[in-house]
């Protein structure tokens, strides 16, 4: 047996190390396919959430677009305003006793994590929207869109890379908190790390371990994600050409000189 | 000959809340026509540009396209936006698209042409413009004026009838001025129909056929060029102008 912290560390590695690395597998798809299917989630309620009320709609429109927005509203409010682990909680056993389904707790696993996701997303999408400038829109108006090809060609565009810093924040956060899943006996990361410290009664050396994954996963995809944004902003050059027959070299009013004789 | 009426404007009014800001305006666009429309901050210049392509609802009067009322045709408003060009004062660009695609993404979209075709179409405004060297580039890699240039491509594009252009040089530095003015200029010449709002007295005097003064919500005084600039009649007309040949 193991008689210092990094011998037992080492040790542990060398036993459950596949364990944890299993555990963080269920971890990351989990968190990754949440996060995704929340997005998706997400932008589907940000864009309904964000359709304008045009004072020639026909009043049967105007009704069902105002109770589609209450309806998301309210969805918004429950699953932001109430705790992961407990949505796993009533989700999972909810199922199993009002309409007797009995889905797999990875699969209630996935469902929390995505309508979760998507409620914050919701509201992060709305904010992008918001955020575009409205010079934007109405230069789309002016050229006669309508207002969903404004959305889909100008304002999201634009949205979705001002979203891209929440995104990020929504997955690491996903990463580190579908660890509540353990409650429904979802086999991820702390899961996984919780039976093996058990075997051996040595918490603090596994969840150093534990830790240290958590951190390479969150760690990865933070850069990972900045890498993406830096890609999505494309060249910052401006000398693209060096020549402008339009630009005036002297100012505003060019001096009546030689050289600019018959320039009208 | 009597020249082609597109636009007429009858009675324009419009409030935001219990504010009046256009008190009963009228005019008539015709074509060929470059009427300049000046006025001290707070005439209501703008407002009353913005409501002719129904970027602000007139809250009284009406807008007639061809005789037609455009409100009551209001299926029809983003045809008719189409007709109806503008250039705004801070540029506007898609800043997602580049040059290129900011002059075919209007003509593709809402015209229903084939990319092919919107190329050869924005290429031709882009190169009117002198922009054609920048087709790949962003909004953001670009300068006031050339931004402004690709924005008036951008609404040539659609092949409008008349352009309107909401103090299209304010949000310049004075460097820039020059080659914004310079395309109007040639538009002019060319015999595009357009209605500008503009601070540039020097210019509204050179490029327009017809300028209106606006004055606390009213057309305070309107006629040539040479007539309004060299013997105003109205005294506030006179205030207005004597302020910047202060300057």
């Amino acid at each position: 047996m193991p008689t210092t912290f990094f011998g037992w560390v080492l040790f542990l590695m060398d036993k459950y190390g596949s364990v944890l690395v299993k555990g963080a597998g269920v971890t990351l798809m989990l968190a990754v396919v949440g996060t995704f299917i929340g997005c998706l989630i997400g932008l589907v309620v940000g864009v309904i959430q964000t359709i304008p009320m045009e004072d020639n709609d026909s009043a049967a429109k105007k009704l069902a677009i105002r109770c589609l927005q209450r309806l998301l509203d309210a969805y918004v409010e429950v699953f932001r305003g109430t705790p992961m682990i407990v949505q796993a909680m009533v989700v999972y056993y909810g199922a199993m006793s009002v309409f007797n389904i009995d889905m797999s707790p990875m699969f209630a696993g996935f469902f929390v994590v995505s309508i979760n996701t998507g409620a914050y997303m919701a509201e992060t999408v709305r904010g992008g929207i918001e955020s575009v400038d409205p010079g934007q829109k109405e230069a789309a108006i002016a050229i006669g869109m309508d207002h969903f090809q404004t959305m889909r060609c100008v304002i999201l565009p634009q949205a979705l890379r001002n979203v891209m810093p929440q995104l990020g924040n929504n997955l690491i956060i996903n990463i580190k908190d579908t660890s509540v899943l353990n409650v429904i006996s979802v086999t991820e990361l702390y899961f996984a790390s919780k039976s093996a410290a058990g075997v051996y009664y040595k918490y603090f050396e596994i969840f150093f371990l534990t830790c240290v994954i958590y951190f390479i996963m969150t760690f990865t995809a933070s850069r990972l994600l900045r890498w993406a944004e830096s890609k999505m902003d494309g060249p910052k050059d401006y000398q693209l050409v060096t020549y402008d027959p339009m630009m005036d070299p002297c100012g505003a009013v060019p001096l009546p000189t030689k050289k600019q004789k018959g320039r009208y | 000959m009597e020249k082609e009426l597109i636009v007429s404007v009858c009675d324009l009014q419009k409030s935001f809340g219990e504010r009046e800001i256009l008190k009963g305006i009228s005019f008539d666009i015709h074509r060929g026509d470059v009427t300049c429309i000046i006025g001290p901050s707070g005439s209501g210049k703008s407002t009353l540009i913005r409501c002719v392509n129904f970027l602000e609802h007139p809250t009284g009067g009406h807008i007639e396209y061809r005789g037609t009322d455009v409100m009551q045709a209001f299926k029809k408003l983003p045809l008719y936006r189409t007709k109806v060009g503008m250039v705004f004062q801070s540029f506007n660009l898609f800043n997602n698209m580049t040059v290129l695609e900011n002059c075919m993404v209007g003509q593709v979209k809402v015209l229903g042409k084939n990319k092919e075709e919107a190329k050869t179409t924005a290429l031709k405004y882009l190169k009117h413009v002198g922009m054609d060297s920048y087709v790949n580039a962003k909004p953001h890699q670009l300068s006031g004026g050339q931004k402004q240039r690709v924005a008036i491509a951008r609404a040539l594009a659609l092949e409008p009838e008349v352009l309107l252009m909401d103090e299209p040089t304010s949000a310049l530095d004075p460097e820039m001025v020059g080659e914004v003015l310079r395309v109007i200029r040639d538009l002019a010449k060319e015999g595009f129909t357009m209605v500008i709002v503009t601070h540039e007295m020097a210019f509204a005097r050179d490029v327009s056929n017809r300028v209106i003064f606006i004055d606390q919500g009213v057309i305070a005084e309107e006629g040539a060029p040479a007539q309004l600039f060299g013997n105003p009649k109205n005294q506030r007309t006179r205030d207005f102008l004597s302020r910047f040949q202060n300057n």
